[in-house]
């Protein structure tokens, strides 16, 4: 009796210790981490990038109306790239049509009448089938700007919803507060959707600065194309902000982003066709408001 | 046939006095109106997540269902020793075997249609449309699985003890349902002989992916790329031919099985 009374102790003081030990350490583990309040997020602790890929993946089969490549598919695919690389002579076969290709055997051509066999891609409002897949995907990681692009791209171009799709990107914004990307997202719902310049404008000389610190350090070039500085991404802030600066009347402003957006611009010639007729317009304007002396 | 139809009466009555269906079907109503709640960017018409849901929880009721239901049949009369009067009467061994086995399916069979029942309503209260001829398809197609599942297990139970028959079953069925039909593709990038193999196996299994319509559903391709009714029988008689295998098969080890 005396025995048992002693364990029961004994298991209290273990349980207390344990409690005391794991309790802050929790709290501070819950103030390191972004606070999803996903019920998901929780249950799935570690796993939930995982998951958070798969969401993803389950956006895009929506996308395809179900008509996507199984995991089987993708290998077959890598397998068949293989045999182009050390056999060419052996794929003289007729090009595929489609990932899935003609069906290999009667049990393959008869399951296809059973799913999905046409490649198509959501149109208008049925894109918002999609949307709580990619929900689902950004709440369990939300450090895939990606999610959040295109998402609001699809809530904006698609559906109309210009308040939802800000909305999202500011919630992403607070998981990533430093991303160039979705600054620039959002200048383009402030710039194109809900026609609020200033805000625009400001927003994309975030974006700028944002650029500056995370992408400018970036080396221009790597061996594997990862980790590359985002040019691009650079001329189409710039190109945004001279946008933006044309639409309220500041054509020499405008000018001046175009300048520098050229450097980085996939098309220079044309950015450059664009300062010149800027230019020429002001001229012309300069000319009528100050005619010749007699 | 009265004979079997007297012993299938027994099974559907165990049906509906035990609580498996009722427990599973009121978590799959929960579980679904509980996805159909969920607001994703203020937008009603979002049902494809909600029916993809639905369909997985019905596939999943359904197989546990017909799996537990038929699997515990001759197990539990040879422990209650209820298999000798039975026995006792004029029937044959074979008459109990495909009585149970009609019972099993007709039981399922009665299952699915009110599960399918609830996907109907939930799905037509958010689409407006109801597209019966393809709910018939699906319902009819995987009423032809559940069949050929219920012919493995009766066989499974004739030679094997409840537990293992009811593992064994559901890994198959799943594991036959996810990547039977990928099986040749993976075959393709094997050497030799895991290839030939895999490629055997992948011809002698009973396709089950061929009663699976669910994608066609989920993604509204009910009004355009249906199967033809002919590919439906196709697949009918696909599944009857794996039935009566397993049932013969079933019938053949029952027949000179010693019951005590």
């Amino acid at each position: 009796m005396v025995r048992a009374r002693f364990i029961l102790i004994l298991l209290l003081a273990v349980c207390f210790s344990l409690a005391a030990w794991l309790q802050p350490r929790r709290q501070e583990r819950l103030n390191q981490g972004v606070q999803t309040g996903s019920v998901l997020a929780t249950l799935l602790g570690d796993g939930r990038q995982m998951a958070a890929d798969y969401f993803n993946v389950r956006a895009d089969i929506y996308f395809h109306s179900g008509y996507y490549p199984s995991v089987f598919d993708q290998a077959r695919e890598e397998e068949e790239k293989d045999s182009d690389v050390s056999h060419p002579e052996e794929t003289n076969a007729p090009l595929e049509a489609g990932f899935r290709g003609p069906p290999q055997d009667w049990i393959d051509g008869f399951s296809r009448h059973f799913r999905p066999d046409r490649h198509t891609h959501l149109r208008g409002e049925a894109v918002a089938e999609i949307l709580p897949w990619m929900r689902l995907s950004a709440d369990l990681d939300p450090h895939r700007v990606q999610t959040f692009i295109v998402a609001s791209y699809f809530l904006r171009d698609y559906l109309g919803k210009a308040n939802d799709a800000r909305d999202f990107l500011r919630a992403g914004l607070m998981a990533n507060p430093n991303s160039p990307e979705l600054r620039y997202e959002l200048g383009r719902v402030y710039f194109e959707n809900l026609k609020d310049f200033p805000h625009a404008r400001n927003v994309w000389l975030g974006a700028l600065r944002s650029w500056d610190e995370v992408e400018a350090p970036k080396p221009l070039k790597t061996d594997s194309g990862e980790g590359e500085r985002d040019i691009h991404l650079h001329s189409r802030i710039l190109d945004s902000l001279a946008d933006e600066e044309l639409t309220v009347g500041r054509t020499n402003e405008a000018i001046a982003y175009f300048k520098q957006s050229k450097a980085d611009s996939p098309f220079p010639a044309r950015v450059q066709k664009r300062i010149d007729n800027l230019e020429a317009a002001l001229h012309h304007a300069g000319s009528q408001t100050n005619p010749p002396p007699h | 046939m009265n004979k079997i139809f007297a012993v299938a009466g027994v099974v559907i009555k165990e049906l509906y006095r035990r609580k498996d269906f009722y427990v599973l079907f009121i978590l799959t109503v929960l579980i679904t109106l509980l996805m159909a709640s969920i607001n994703f960017f203020q937008d009603i018409h979002v049902i494809r997540f909600v029916k993809e849901g639905c369909l997985f929880l019905i596939l999943l009721a359904a197989l546990a269902i017909a799996v537990t239901t038929t699997a515990r049949q001759m197990p539990s009369e040879r422990e209650n020793r209820t298999i000798f009067p039975l026995l006792a009467k004029p029937i044959s061994r074979w008459q109990v075997l495909l009585g149970k086995f009609v019972g099993c399916w007709a039981a399922s069979g009665i299952a699915l249609a009110v599960f399918y029942l609830f996907f109907a309503v939930m799905a037509a209260s958010r689409e407006h449309t109801l597209p019966l001829g393809a709910y018939i398809q699906v319902l009819w197609l995987h009423w032809q699985m559940l069949g050929v599942v219920i012919a493995l297990t009766l066989l499974g139970s004739v030679v094997l003890s409840f537990a293992a028959n009811l593992t064994i079953v559901f890994i198959v069925s799943l594991g036959i349902l996810l990547v039977a039909g990928h099986l040749h593709k993976v075959a393709s990038g094997m050497t030799e002989p895991s290839a030939s193999i895999l490629t055997v196996l992948y011809f002698i299994i009973p396709h089950l992916e061929f009663f699976d319509m669910r994608d066609l559903i989920i993604h509204d391709w009910a009004g355009t790329d249906l199967p033809s009714w002919l590919d439906v029988f196709s697949a009918t008689f696909y599944g009857l031919c794996y039935m009566a295998f397993f049932l013969l098969a079933a019938g053949l080890v029952f027949r000179r099985k010693a019951l005590n």
